[in-house]
């Protein structure tokens, strides 16, 4: 069974983790009623690399994980400090 | 009496049995005699009994043919136990072993006569009869059970004891012969922790029984060396009688033995597992004594037992000459070597029959056997060089037939991980084409067949699986690869009975006509006709199959492709996947005092919780005592379940907020507050309590099955707000009561003396930290049953201390325990929802009543966009409660239909006949616009009656709580 490297536990059988999603932002509060439903209710379902929440049950750890969703490989794990900070860091430059 | 055995060959030969250890055994009511070491089929050939089984649709007589397990001929039942593989499983003294699939018995089955019905049984008939004339399927379904099957269950079977293991490994090796064993060694001295996985009873998979050499000691001599290498190194571990049944991602392989499930890690896997003799096809090639070259070596090496007393060999490669010299070796006539090969190539072991006085018969082949019960003789047929062939008219007596027509990959579990074969026409054979980084492929099952290329490969990729290299499918060169296997052995008969399929019985014409059916894709092909379906799973029918398919569509095998190979790889016991029979349950600190009690228990998720305590009446009876003993006295109810957190930290009561719909920011320390939770789809998914012990204290509560989902998100949430809080799951840690009923104060004040529990001292919708029983508690005063009560939770291991103080304080006023049932029909009685019963996937607070704990004001909660633009939107339904019109009615129960002028119109949520009100009282959603107290709809119940309900005012139960509040 597939192998999910989590950044506090090392490399666990992947029946230890749950997803829960893409990686989205919250729009503003100011945003339309069509842009809030798209972002509680739509996803973008890409055939390529997606970013994902996930946790780890036993230990309630989050995490964020980059996986291609064409080959079910993940290609790497973040805690969600690094992911954010790295995420800042793309948005700036 | 014992049936007679034949003595068996000796010096050479028998490597598994043990001559001193005679084992006695029944088959199908006679018994026989064998050897220790022996398994049934070669235990049941060593006294000449070679019919096995009877065929799957036709019932021909069947019997060994690989002797390697693969096939249905070799499946028998032993007592309790289906689905025995006689090539598999060894004798034991005593043992009832049964044939199956036969009726009558084995020697005169009656449905035999199905063999000649072939007329009527085309490929797929079943599709196209049965349903003719209507109401023919149930004459038929009732007949067709009792016929199918391999083997009967007895559903009284008791469980026995099986378990699982788990296994780590830096590299698995599986498959135990040449290659695997070379593998092994290689990756061990590399200094890599290794474990060899073998199916069979002993290391050397081929070498165990195939000729190498002109003298035959060539093969033991290199498994000897290997196995000898093995154990003198201490970093590989060996299985043996292990099958390994999947590949799963990132080097996941099950392993079941006898009574085991091995879930064993890899940080890399090389398939060693083979190849897989094949058939040549012709008229009834599937009689009893007609069998691979492998399967006769491997019972005379093996077993020790001649396959019979005049042979007939028929083969396209070195190995069935040497097939020939091991008879003559064992003292066994050959016939006959009939050579398919027009011009064979040059082989050791060809050179050598050349020089005996062994009779080769150049490019030709067996157009038929004849026999019934077991095969009596074979007729000739020339072949040309372009394939074509006729009969000669000579027919060779025998009472055998060796087929050695090449090999396929034992490709299965390479598939199983993600592998993919394409066909290589030069070898006339699947070749792996693509791997998983994680795993490797090396020998036979790699198309490597010489020792020496075996060798190599082994330590190709025993190498590279120790360095973490990335596999490569890839082979080095083999010319003997070349020249083992024939492109078509296939020697299609209009009289038909030449099987394709052994498991199916499928014959050459049964293939064609689904291709004529147009089931041209391999993969409706298999699934039209059962192609590869049966417990070989195509290991003796694929190939032979694809190579009709390629000549008959005129393509090649390339292009018709292969079907995927699943786990499991052979069957496994639905009891060695069960392991232990093992159903974790949760108990609370109180449990013992339940069951003391007499307490009926059920599952609240993996909680166990008293459901209400028997007393010698009915469980509604019970139940209802239960009721009118908390309102008119004191109950007790252990709520130890349900969740609770601690949320710590200077923005705790920000955080709280945030979660919540209501507002929390200016709660006061030693107060309650409802908590009601939504998603961000602003659906209801959680409520509970918050209580605040002090500025930067809150403890929530959360319900049973809701408490780990709503601690995720807390922790989802407050990773991207990084509040400074402290978010823990006390739930476990702590044990709680509900002590409710008028005197409910009276008890805690004889526990209780360091807590004001006046009214005024402790109002409702208070929170108080003390001690009860000398034990520390949080007391909360909540109302959740509509009485006096007070929620007391203490450290789970003073649990039972505290229900036993409680018990006792209480006595005096008639304390009793009541449970889940109890308390569902008081909480129903004062109209308080419970999350997943009057709630759903759309429930919005709106709907459910609850707007009052939205808070108005708040910039910010989770949903609250979703909330505030359902809100908006006109109702689609409302929660209401109703009272039944006839106080006689039965009541309704959860989703019952609300019918009003003929529509569906909503639906029950919760019911009761009321014990303390002596009517019926529930919730329920109504979608129209007819709300009001007083309107009148019906609601259908069990049975399609319709009784009347009016909308009634919530609470049902004192209206003004004033009980509660007391």
């Amino acid at each position: 069974m597939k192998l999910m490297p989590c950044p506090l536990n090392g490399p666990r059988n992947i029946s230890e983790f749950v997803c829960r999603g893409e990686v989205t932002t919250v729009p503003d509060r100011e945003c339309s009623d069509r842009e809030w439903s798209e972002y509680v209710f739509m996803e973008n379902n890409i055939a390529g690399e997606v970013c994902e929440w996930w946790i780890h049950t036993p230990t309630a750890y989050w995490f964020i994980a980059r996986r291609d969703t064409r080959s079910e490989k993940i290609l790497q794990t973040y805690t969600v400090a690094d992911f954010f900070s790295q995420s800042a860091r793309k948005a700036k430059s | 009496m014992t049936l007679p055995s034949i003595k068996r060959l000796g010096e050479g030969f028998g490597d598994f049995i043990d001559l001193s250890k005679p084992v006695e055994f029944t088959f199908d009511g006679d018994r026989y005699s064998g050897f220790e070491g022996d398994v049934i089929s070669s235990a049941l050939a060593g006294s000449d009994q070679w019919l096995i089984s009877r065929s799957f649709k036709y019932h021909r007589p069947r019997g060994l043919f690989s002797l390697a397990g693969h096939e249905a001929n070799s499946i028998i039942q032993i007592g309790d136990e289906p689905i025995v593989y006689a090539d598999l499983r060894k004798i034991e003294p005593g043992m009832t072993a049964q044939p199956v699939n036969c009726f009558g018995s084995l020697q005169r089955d009656w449905l035999a006569f199905l063999d000649r019905m072939g007329k009527f049984l085309p490929v797929g008939f079943y599709y196209r009869s049965f349903f003719r004339p209507k109401g023919a399927w149930r004459f038929w379904e009732p007949v067709i059970r009792r016929m199918a099957g391999l083997g009967t269950i007895n559903p009284h079977a008791k469980h026995r004891y099986y378990d699982k293991k788990y296994g780590f490994f830096d590299v698995i090796i599986v498959g135990g012969g040449q290659a695997g064993m070379n593998a092994a060694i290689e990756a061990a001295k590399q200094n890599k922790s290794v474990l060899i996985v073998e199916e069979s009873a002993q290391l050397g998979g081929a070498l165990n029984f195939q000729r190498l050499d002109a003298r035959g000691v060539l093969a033991k001599e290199i498994r000897d060396g290997l196995v000898q290498e093995i154990a003198n190194l201490n970093n590989i571990e060996v299985m043996i009688s292990a099958v390994a049944t999947g590949l799963f991602t990132d080097g996941w392989v099950s392993v079941t033995t006898e009574k085991r499930l091995h879930k064993i890690r890899g940080d890399t896997v090389v398939i060693a597992a083979g190849s897989v003799e094949q058939p040549a096809v012709f008229r009834n090639n599937d009689r009893p004594g007609v069998m691979l070259g492998t399967a006769a070596q491997r019972l005379m090496r093996l077993y020790g037992v001649r396959p019979g007393k005049r042979g007939v060999v028929l083969t396209a490669n070195d190995d069935g000459y040497g097939v020939a010299l091991d008879c003559l070796d064992a003292g066994v006539e050959i016939a006959a070597i009939l050579d398919l090969r027009t011009h064979p190539a040059n082989g050791e072991l060809r050179a050598q029959a050349q020089n005996t006085e062994l009779r080769i018969l150049e490019g030709s082949a067996i157009c038929e056997a004849t026999g019934h019960h077991h095969v009596k003789a074979i007729n000739v047929a020339k072949v040309k060089e372009d394939g074509s062939w006729n009969e000669t008219g000579e027919t060779i007596s025998c009472d055998f037939v060796t087929m050695s027509v090449g090999y396929a990959p034992n490709a299965a579990l390479i598939s199983h991980g993600g592998g993919s074969f394409e066909y290589d026409s030069d070898r006339a054979m699947h070749l792996p084409s693509t791997l998983p980084d994680w795993c490797h492929a090396a020998g036979a099952v790699n198309g490597l067949f010489s020792p020496k290329a075996c060798t190599a490969d082994g330590i190709r990729t025993g190498s590279m699986a120790a360095k973490g290299e990335s596999s490569k499918a890839e082979r080095a060169e083999d010319p003997l690869a070349h020249s083992i296997n024939h492109p078509f052995p296939i020697f299609r008969n209009v009289k038909g009975k030449d099987f394709v399929d052994f498991d199916e019985d499928l014959q050459s014409k049964d293939i064609l006509d689904g291709l004529n059916d147009g089931f041209r894709d391999i993969q409706l092909l298999k699934r039209y006709s059962t192609l590869g379906m049966g417990p070989s799973q195509g290991r003796h029918s694929n190939v032979n199959a694809i190579r009709l398919v390629a000549k008959y569509e005129q393509t090649n095998e390339d292009s018709v492709g292969t079907t995927t190979f699943r786990p499991p790889y052979r069957s496994e016991k639905i009891a060695v996947l069960a392991g232990r029979s093992f159903d974790p349950v949760r108990r609370t600190a109180m449990h013992h005092r339940h069951l003391e009690a007499g307490a009926h228990m059920t599952l609240a998720g993996a909680w166990l919780r008293p459901g209400y305590y028997r007393n010698g009446k009915s469980a509604e009876q019970s139940i209802f005592d239960e009721v009118r003993n908390c309102r008119s006295n004191v109950g007790m109810i252990d709520v130890s379940t349900l969740g609770g957190l601690d949320v710590r930290g200077s923005n705790a009561a920000e955080f709280v907020n945030r979660i919540y719909t209501w507002a929390y920011t200016k709660q006061q320390v030693g107060r309650a507050r409802y908590l009601l939770m939504t998603d961000e789809a602003g659906v209801v998914i959680d409520d509970g309590v918050a209580c605040r012990f002090a500025d930067n204290h809150f403890y929530l509560t959360a319900t049973t099955g809701g408490v780990d989902g709503v601690y995720r998100e807390m922790l989802y949430w407050n990773a991207q707000w990084r509040l400074d809080v402290d978010i823990t799951n006390v739930t476990a840690a702590f044990a709680g009561v509900n002590i409710a009923g008028p005197t409910a104060r009276k008890v805690l004040e004889k526990l209780c003396d360091d807590i004001d529990l006046s009214a005024e001292g402790f109002p409702y919708m208070g929170v108080r930290i003390g001690h009860v029983a000398g034990v520390p508690a949080r007391l909360l005063r909540v109302g959740f049953v509509g009485e006096l009560g007070f929620e007391i939770h203490v450290p789970a291991s003073r649990g039972e201390a505290l229900w036993d103080a409680a018990m006792a304080a209480g006595e005096e006023f008639n304390i009793k325990p009541f449970g889940v049932e109890a308390q569902r029909v008081m909480r129903l009685e004062k109209g308080h929802i419970i999350i997943g019963q009057d709630t759903d996937g759309l429930t919005t607070p709106h709907e459910a009543n609850m707007e009052w704990a939205v808070a108005k004001k708040k910039p910010f909660y989770v949903g609250k966009r979703s909330v505030d633009m359902q809100a908006a939107k006109p109702s689609r339904r409302r929660l209401l409660g109703f009272k039944l019109t006839d106080k006689n009615a039965p009541a309704p129960e959860e989703c019952h239909l609300i019918i009003r002028d003929g529509n569906i119109t909503g639906r029950v949520t919760s019911a009761v006949r009321s014990p303390s009100l002596d009517e019926v009282v529930g919730l329920a959603y109504i979608e129209d616009e007819n709300t009001e107290v007083g309107s009148k709809f019906h609601i259908r119940i069990a049975g399609g009656q319709l009784v009347e309900a009016v909308v009634a005012p919530i609470p049902f139960y004192d209206p003004d709580n004033k009980r509660q509040e007391l």
